[in-house]
Order: C-alpha cells, then structure tokens, then sequence
C-alpha cells in the first residue's frame, strides 16, 4: 500500500486515504477542437511503465487534489506537489533526471 | 506403526491428557500435541487422501508446508476445512473430519483413478472434455464439480467474530527463531520500537531440536533467556501464533494472530489481523526441508528427515519403528541421532553422497549406523505403510542391489529458504549453487517510495543453514556482535532431484514433486515436452505448486525437473511469483468487523426514527435507507403504493426529500461555473427562481439532474440526485481544483445539515396555509420559485418544486428541526388525509409524468438528446461539460435509441429491462433487438401498466406496435405513445 505525502496539508497518508485520478497534465479540449486533439484528451494515457505523473485526491482527509510523480514499476516516489499547475516542477523533473537518467 | 514414546516431547505435558474425535472417533492427545502428532501417538498413520489418484496419504512435513494431511476442523459455524494437522493444537472437545476420501480414509472408492492413472496426465482436463460437448453438460461438468476443491466449503456463515489492529514500529521482525530473537535484541537495546512476531506457539524455531550450544547454554536456555531479556523491554512487542503474512508496498506488512484456534473458550475474537507500518522488516522465517522423488516417495510412512526428528523430540512421538533415512546432505544424519537417543531403530541410511565424510557422519558410524554412500532408493514397498525399501546406486538405472525391512522413511534433499516475504514485494533471489538453493540477494531487495531496501533476510531465510552461520549472518547484517557458537563443518550437499539418476519412465510415473496435486515427473516432463516451458505455464498445465501449501515442500524440485528436461540452469527456469499470503488466511479475518450491519456506514435521515415507528418498509439507497412504502394493517407493499399514489395525487402526500444532494455552490465565478457544470444555462437564473438542470460527462453522457435555486448574485443551491451528492460534490471539487483553479468559487456539500420535506397533492397549499408564517399563494410563490419564511414557527425555505406533476412545495429546515416540522406537517394534514409516501410512488408518479430518473432512463451511454431533453440543453453557450463529446458522430446518427412511452395493447405491465425485439440475427447468432424498456410500472393514477424506453428511432414511430421480450413467455406487444402519460399539459402543478 502505497504511502504519499498530501502537499496541501502536509501529511504522508496510506494510498486508502487517497482517491486516484489518473494521468495529470492531460490538456483540455472542448468545442472546436479536432477529432483527434479531443480523441487524445478523453482517451489516449500514456499507461507507462516507469515515471508517471498522476492525479490524487486526499479523499478521506483534506478532501484536496494533488499530483504524484512516481515510478509504476519500482513505486520510488520522486515528489507529490500542487494540482494547481500545468506542469511538474522542475525540482521535481531535477530528481526524476537524477534518479533515473531520463 | 507409530506410536507415543514412553518418554520425551519436550512440547507435550502428559500430565495433560486432552480429548478429541477424528471422523468421530474418540481420540486423546496430551496439551502442547498438534493434531498430527496426537492422530501418530494414536497409532492413525494415514490422514488423507491425495486430490487426483485418492492414493492413502500421511503427514510429510510438521509445519506450513505439509501437503498432505488436511483436516476440515469443528463443527457447524465454526468449521473451516483444509486446516493443516501439522499446526493444528489440539483442544479439548475438539472435533477433526478428514478431507477428499469417500466412504472413509480407509477405503476410498475415488482410488480407481490411481488404477488408471495413466488416463490421467498433465493437462488431462484441457485434453480429455473438450468433445463431444454434450457430455460436457451432462457428464464431466457434474463429476468435476464434485471432485473439485479440496475439503468442504462451510454450509452456513461464520460464527466467530475477527479484529483488526493497527500497529506502528521501526523494526518488524518475522520469525521468533534465533535468527529473529537476535535481530530483535539487537533492535531493543538500540532503542527502536520491535515487533517481533512468531508463527508458532513456541520461540526458538528448529534449534532446540537440531540443537546448539550458545553463549555456553544449550539452545534452549539461550532462547528462554533473551525472549525473558525481550519481554521486560518496553519498546518491544512479542507475539506468538502471529503470522508474518504477506508484505506489501512501501513498508506495509500484514500479520495474522491466533486467538481461539487452539482453545475450547472460542468467546472472544477468532484472529486477529494487524496491519502494521513498519519502517524496516526483518524476515528470519527460517527454511523447509525438501523431499527427494524417488518412486513410492509418497507411501504413508516416507517424511521429511525434520519431521521425523520433531515428532519424536518435540511430541514424545515414533512415526516408526525402524527409520531408514535418505539424504544427500548432512542434516538428516540429526534425525538418526533423535531416533537413536528415542530408542529407535536406523537400519541404513542411505547417502547419495559417495565420498561424504564429516564429524557427524562419523558420530552416527560409531554409533553403529550402517551408511550406504553413493545409494539411493530405488523404489518404496506398501501402499498404506511403508514395508520396506529397494536400494538401489544413485547413479544407476534403478536396478536394486538390496531390500531393506523398514516402516518409516525420512527424506531430506536439502532446505530452501523461506524467501516469501522477501519475494512479495519484488525482493530478487539468487541461485546458490553450492548450497542448492534460491537465496535472497541484499543488492536487490523490495524497496519503498524513496528507493530504500525495506526488508532483510536473515539466517536461514536468507540462506545460513548452521547455527553458527545464522547467528554469524544476523550479527553482520544487524551490525552487532555475535554470541559465541562453535562452528560445525559439514560435508557439502549433492543436489539430487530424483532418485536414481536414471530413472526409466517406470519409476518417474511413480515419484511424487507435488503430493497435494498429485503432479509427478512425468507429469512435468509431459508439460515440457508438449511446449509448456515457461515456469509459470508448466504450473498452470500440470497444478504444480498450486492450491494451499502453493509449493513449499517441492518447488524447488518441479522446477530443477523441468529445467533437467529442457536442459537448461535451474535459475534459467525461475521461480513462479510469490504471492501473500503465506498460508491461507479466511476471508473472516480479512473482513474483520466490517460484516453484518456495520459492513458500511448506514445514513439515516433526520426523520429516520418517525419512518421506522410507522411501519416504513425500507429501501437501500447507496448508505441511505429510503421509506420504499408505509404498508398499513397487513396491507401488500403494492396496495400500499397504490394507496399513497392515489392520496397524493387526490388529496395529499408527504415525502422525506431529506437524502436529495443540496450542494451550495458560491462566489463571483460561481455563475460561470455553473454555466459550464450543467448543459443549461444558470448563470441568467433570478434571485428567487429555480431550473431544473442536467450534468454530463465529457463523453457527453447524462451523469446527474436536478434542480438548481439562485439565493443570491454569488450563490446558488444545486440538489443532486440521492446517490449523486458525494460524486457531483467531488465532480465540482475535480474541476475547480485541477482546470479552473483561478475561479473563485467554493462549494459546500450541505447534503446532511439540512431537513427537506415534500408536500405534494392538491390540498398542499392548504396545508401550508394552515400552518401559517409566510406567503405560499400562487402569486408570491409561483411554480419553480422559492421563498425563506416561516411555517408552524421554523424558519424555512420553500421550494416550488414538482416531481410528481401535483402542487407540490419542497420545505428545508435545519437538520435537528425536521422531526418537528414533519409531526407538524402530518398533524395540520390530518384533515386532508395527508399520506407519508416512499420511493415506490415517487417512482410511480414521476413516470406518470414522463420525467427521466438517473439509473433508470440513463446507464452512461445516454446523452440528453436521446431522452427529449434538447430543450435543457443552451445553444447560446460555446462551450459547457460534454458539449464537444454530443458533436461527435456517433450521436448525430438518425438510428440512435430515444425516449418514448410504451402502453401494451392488454393494458398489462412490461417487464423491467424487456428488449424491443426486432428482425434477423446478429453476426453471433442472436435475436436482434430495436430498444429496451427502462422504467415500467402498473399505474394506480392510470390504472394499466405504463413504462419508458429507449426505441431505436422511437419518437418518428408514434403509434407504432413493437415486441417486447419476457422471460418465459412469448413476446409481448406494446404501442409507441407520448412518455406524459398524466396531465400533458402541467395543469395540475401550475395553480
């Protein structure tokens, strides 16, 4: 069972605590868009194995949504950090290239 | 024959006879035997009957791995089956059922398949039923289905109770042997907090049998005295019958406490579960001994070398008198020493080793021990005992050079670590050639979210055999010193897989890898050879290492056979996945307290109690219990229904609406918000107006309605659907967290903190009025407006709403107030016959009105345009949820399934779920259909059946006639009407 560190109220809670949310950073689409951009938004994961970048929401505690950088394979997390961004943060990036060459 | 031995057992206390039945014989044991060791004192030597052949089987082992004699152990609510006799204690009155045998152990009639054992081989289910299928049905299912399963599934629930405990430390070690009584020492005097926790009843694992000198006592007082040293240390926590189970990720560690199993007092709890974080886990489970496969190597008498030496020094047990012992190691040179000091005898001991020579071997010569070297067994003699023994050399063809008389036989191929929990969570093992086995490599252990190694294998787990090796590796690995112990050399091993090299098909057919599954060599050899070559596949194909021992005896030894029969390295094989628990736990003690009522959380409204006191027949709804009708005086749930129908829509009903979502939705974007939450457009809604209102997914599916009041410019109040609260609640939560962040909106679930009651029928405003307080006329609170006021003295809120196309006015109040302002409501209704109502009439009443209900009219696959609702649905908006998915074409195809009204022609009610059958067959071969009924119910209003589906093209074909399906029945006709089967035209609401 995995443990993750909630970034909005600091405590490092057991993965029954937590409600998944699947890949983060995916980009909306809405009116307008082509058949593919909105293919790709609703649709096509990077289902990974290794470094992945995923949503997670403090169901039973804070109720807050935040965003986890781990491995699937080896569980190593690299760091949880806001759900407020579009993108990781590059300590977050530093560590993942630190760790895993990549 | 085995026997009690006059004297000896250091576990049993003879002072302590202890009574018990096996298959209702009355038996006696003394208090410390198992059940193996007590039916072997009692004489009983055969204590099961093997899976496929029913050839008579005996215990093999005396712990976790024993295959073989599985017991279905008490009675009625407490039985539970495939219990291993091995770690069974007895108690007093305890009663045993042997397993797999019928009529008797003795004689069992399912032997036959032994006779024709060679229709039986790997793989033969997938080879022999496929044709003709009839027989499939009609013949081999049924008989499968009877041989199937090992023991008896428990006919009635279980009647013990289970607790779950929680538990944090430093250090958790598993294994109360020295290995683990060291490591944990080593912990404590550090400071960490130690849980140290032992499968068995007893601390010190193998070493006071094996024996040992430490620190200049005997192994036994070194274990007394350091767990006595443990147990006055604070920051420690020692528990015995507590199984480390399974390890999982991130440090988390499931262990398994016996309570009751081994005690007649079954009050308390049975097990319990404790679910610990543990900063670092320390494996020192120890490691099992393993057979040799030579023919006949399963005869009732033929055990594991240990096992015969812990039954005679732990039980005061013989398992035979005369011992022929086969080894290709030194350890079971250990059990001719037990026997020898029991006053048993060894007639040879047959050594695979030809040039072997050490202390100990040379102790047992001078004994008087004949030592065959470079032997082996050719073939055992007996069937349900053994008689004798064929010697043959191991590096020949079997050909016998001896018989030897004996009626007991001790094996030993060596030991493999117990490496489970090390495995469980992705530890990696290495093949140890000279030692012969799977040992857990330290550079790649499991580890957690930070990358760190989180469980060390220790002592024999990790590969250390002696106890000078064990306590060397505890003291290297725990970093502290280690106890003087003298070293003891011994002789290396000859990995021997079977018996002898050259064994002929003959033989192989009769040497036994996995006693619990039946599977010999050949068997493994035949999977190999018909292209099952992967470890994994070879399991599956021939069920080696499967069911509850999962391979702990002979693992090891399937897959050194088929790795000889692919001709590849052993560690070129691998291991199958090792996977928790390490012994079965029941499904009880995983459940723990969550059964029976307290399985979930039960939600009750504020009204709850009034319901339950007037005779409310309830309804699950998610957690919430919903009145499903309020039956009177004997009254049918239907006649009850149809009498709050017609009240309601004649005079008077009243509905506790208190389980609706209320989500309070507020701030300067909060408009907007809405605007994109619902297809239609909230952000222009007045103060004071209220808008019913559908949510879709991105998919553009219908995921929720409702309907939505403005209070204020920043806030309006959303009712969700009962079981919608809690998910649009997160839904909203997901979008302004992750997409809109920098809107400022918040919501506030206020779901539970308010009462909300519907009055609804014609004589709703008189009721109102009666109670008195605030304007409810038709001009100051038209139909979907609301006003606050006050009515019987409460300050409420009052929604114009209508589910039910009556008058009708939803009422809130604070939680705490709804009791009373219900009692209110029915005293002041009482003049207009006022009917409390359930969910079954609000079901009927919406669908007399056509309205749709999330669940019934929609399953996710349903867009609002397919329902009629285009008119809930902005065309001014650019953009709102689902809006881009309805585009896409798929939904703009004419063939799409819509709302329509279904009446049959009979005036009867459809069947709920019933498919509108149509021409032709599908590329499978079935019926096509054209539409299904989603809702149907028999009208009271109306008095006929009505019902809504979704009909391919259903609103062009007004009129039409189409079949319905029903179970068991012919099809059966229905018309395609207007889904507003009452007051088309709102009449009755609009006063």
């Amino acid at each position: 069972m995995l443990l993750l560190k909630c970034p909005n109220c600091g405590l490092s809670v057991e993965e029954t605590e937590l409600a998944p949310g699947g890949e983060a950073h995916l980009k909306r689409f809405g009116p307008g868009s082509s058949d593919d951009e909105f293919e790709a938004y609703l649709f096509n994961r990077e289902n990974t194995k290794g470094v992945h970048f995923e949503r997670w929401r403090h169901a039973y505690g804070c109720g807050k949504w935040f965003l986890a950088a781990r491995d699937t394979a080896t569980l190593e997390v690299f760091g949880t950090y806001s759900a407020q961004t579009t993108e990781p943060p590059a300590d977050i990036l530093a560590r993942i290239r630190e760790r895993t060459g990549k | 024959m085995s026997r009690r031995l006059k004297s000896g057992g250091r576990l049993i206390d003879r002072t302590k006879p202890v009574e018990f039945t096996c298959d209702g014989k009355a038996l006696r044991g003394y208090a410390g035997d198992t059940l193996a060791s007590a039916l072997l004192a009692n004489g009983q030597r055969v204590m099961g009957r093997s899976f496929k052949y029913h050839r008579p089987r005996s215990v093999v082992g005396s712990g976790p791995e024993e295959p073989n004699a599985l017991f279905g152990i008490g009675e009625g609510d407490r039985f539970e089956p495939n219990q291993r006799a091995t770690l069974q204690e007895i108690w007093p009155g305890m009663t045993a059922r042997s397993q797999n045998a019928w009529p008797s152990l003795g004689f069992d009639v399912g032997r036959v398949n032994d006779y024709g054992s060679r229709f039986l081989p790997a793989g033969f289910y997938y080879k022999t039923f496929i044709h003709p299928r009839p027989l499939w049905k009609h013949l081999f299912e049924p008989v499968i289905r009877k041989a199937a399963g090992l023991g008896s599934a428990p006919t009635v629930g279980d009647g013990d109770h289970y607790a779950h405990q929680y538990a944090f430390c430093d250090t958790l070690i598993v294994g109360g042997g020295i290995a683990g009584l060291l490591a944990a020492w080593t912990a404590a005097k550090a400071g960490e907090r130690v849980m140290l926790v032992e499968r068995g009843a007893h601390w010190g694992g193998r070493s006071p049998v094996d024996g040992a000198t430490i620190d200049g006592q005997d192994a036994a007082s070194w274990v007394k005295s350091t767990v006595e040293a443990l147990e006055k240390m604070k920051n420690v926590t020692l528990m015995t019958r507590c199984e480390g189970s399974g390890v999982y990720d991130h440090g988390y560690v499931l262990c398994n406490q016996n309570l009751t199993d081994h005690i007649a007092d079954k009050s308390g709890p049975r097990q319990r579960l404790w679910r610990v974080r543990a900063g670092r886990v320390v494996t020192a489970t120890g490691a099992i001994e393993r057979p040799i496969s030579f023919a006949g190597n399963d005869v009732p008498g033929v055990m594991l070398a240990s096992a015969v030496r812990d039954f005679v020094a732990n039980h005061g047990v013989s398992p035979g008198e005369r011992t022929v012992i086969v080894t290709n190691n030194d350890d079971a040179y250990r059990t001719a020493k037990v026997l020898l000091d029991a006053g048993l005898r060894v007639p040879a001991i047959l050594d695979v080793r030809p040039n072997a020579a050490s202390d100990i071997i040379n102790e047992i010569k001078s004994l008087g021990v004949t030592v065959h070297t470079g032997r082996g067994i050719a073939k055992v003699h007996g069937d349900a005992r053994v008689t004798g023994v064929s010697v043959c050399l191991q590096s020949g063809d079997g050909t016998v050079l001896q018989e030897i008389r004996c009626d007991c036989v001790a094996m030993s191929g060596g030991w493999s670590p117990v490496v489970h929990l090390w495995s469980h969570c992705g530890g990696k093992l290495w093949w140890d050639e000279a030692r012969a086995m799977f040992r857990p490599d330290p550079d790649q252990p499991p580890r957690d979210g930070n990358a760190q190694g989180f469980v060390t294998a220790i002592g024999a787990a990790s590969g250390a055999l002696t106890v000078r090796q064990v306590l060397a590796d505890v003291a290297e690995t725990m970093d502290t010193d280690m106890p003087a112990c003298e070293d003891v050399a011994e002789a290396p091993i000859k990995p021997v897989w079977i018996m002898p090299d050259g064994a002929g098909p003959a033989l192989r057919a009769k040497m036994w890898l996995d006693y619990q599954n039946d599977v010999k060599v050949s068997d493994v050899r035949l999977a190999a050879q018909e292209g099952f070559e992967s470890v994994e596949h070879a399991k599956r194909y021939t069920t080696l290492g499967m069911a509850t021992d999962q391979g702990k005896l002979s693992n090891i030894n399937g897959l050194a056979v088929l790795a000889d029969r692919l001709d590849v390295t052993i560690p070129q094989v691998g291991t199958t996945t090792f996977r928790p628990p390490y012994t079965p736990i029941t499904i009880g003690a995983l459940a723990g307290e969550a059964r029976g009522d307290i399985f979930q959380p039960l939600r009750k409204t504020p009204m709850h109690d009034w319901h339950e006191a007037n005779g409310a027949f309830w309804e699950p709804v998610g957690q919430w219990r919903r009145p499903y009708c309020y039956p009177q005086g004997g009254e049918s749930h239907a006649d009850a229904v149809a009498r709050e129908v017609k009240n309601t829509r004649q005079s008077l009903g009243m509905l506790d609406a208190s389980t609706l979502g209320k989500l309070l939705v507020r701030g300067p974007d909060a408009g907007r918000f809405l605007d994109m939450l619902y297809t239609n457009m909230m952000s222009t809604l007045n103060v004071g107006r209220c808008r019913y209102g559908l949510m879709c997914d991105e998919n553009g599916f219908l995921i929720d309605d409702g309907v939505v009041a403005r209070i204020d410019d920043d806030t309006w109040l959303c009712h969700t659907t009962t079981g919608g609260a809690d998910r649009i609640h997160g839904w909203m939560e997901d979008w302004l967290q992750c997409e809109w962040w920098d809107w400022k909106v918040h919501v506030v679930n206020l779901t539970e903190q308010l009462a909300q009651i519907a009055v609804v029928g014609p004589n709703a405003r008189k009721v109102m009025e009666k109670l008195g307080g605030m304007d409810v006329k038709a001009e100051t609170l038209p139909f979907m407006a609301w006003a606050d006021g006050t009515l019987a003295g409460l300050s409420v809120r009052a929604y114009r709403i209508s589910f039910s196309g009556e008058l009708s006015y939803e009422i809130a109040v604070p939680a705490h107030q709804g009791p009373e302002l219900w009692t209110a409501l029915m005293e002041a209704g009482a003049e207009f016959g006022i009917t409390p109502y359930g969910t079954e009439a609000l079901h009927i009443m919406r669908a007399e009105k056509g309205f749709i209900m999330i669940g019934d009219e929609t399953d996710g696959t349903v867009i609002p345009q397919d329902l009629g609702l285009d008119w809930a649905i902005s065309k001014k908006k650019d953009d709102y949820l689902g809006k881009r998915g309805q585009q896409r074409d798929a939904f703009q195809k004419p063939g799409r399934w819509k709302l329509v009204g279904l009446e049959t022609l009979d005036g009867s009610a459809l069947e709920d779920g019933a498919y509108a059958v149509a021409d032709g067959r599908n590329e499978n071969g079935q019926g096509n259909v054209q539409g299904r009924v989603t809702s149907t119910y028999m009208s009271p209003t109306l008095g006929k059946g009505i019902a809504m589906g979704l009909v391919e093209r259903g609103p062009d074909r007004m009129g039409e006639v189409i079949k319905f399906t029903r179970i068991g029945q012919a099809p059966q006709e229905a018309r395609i009407v207007n889904a507003v089967f009452f007051d088309p035209e709102g009449e009755k609401s609009n006063v």
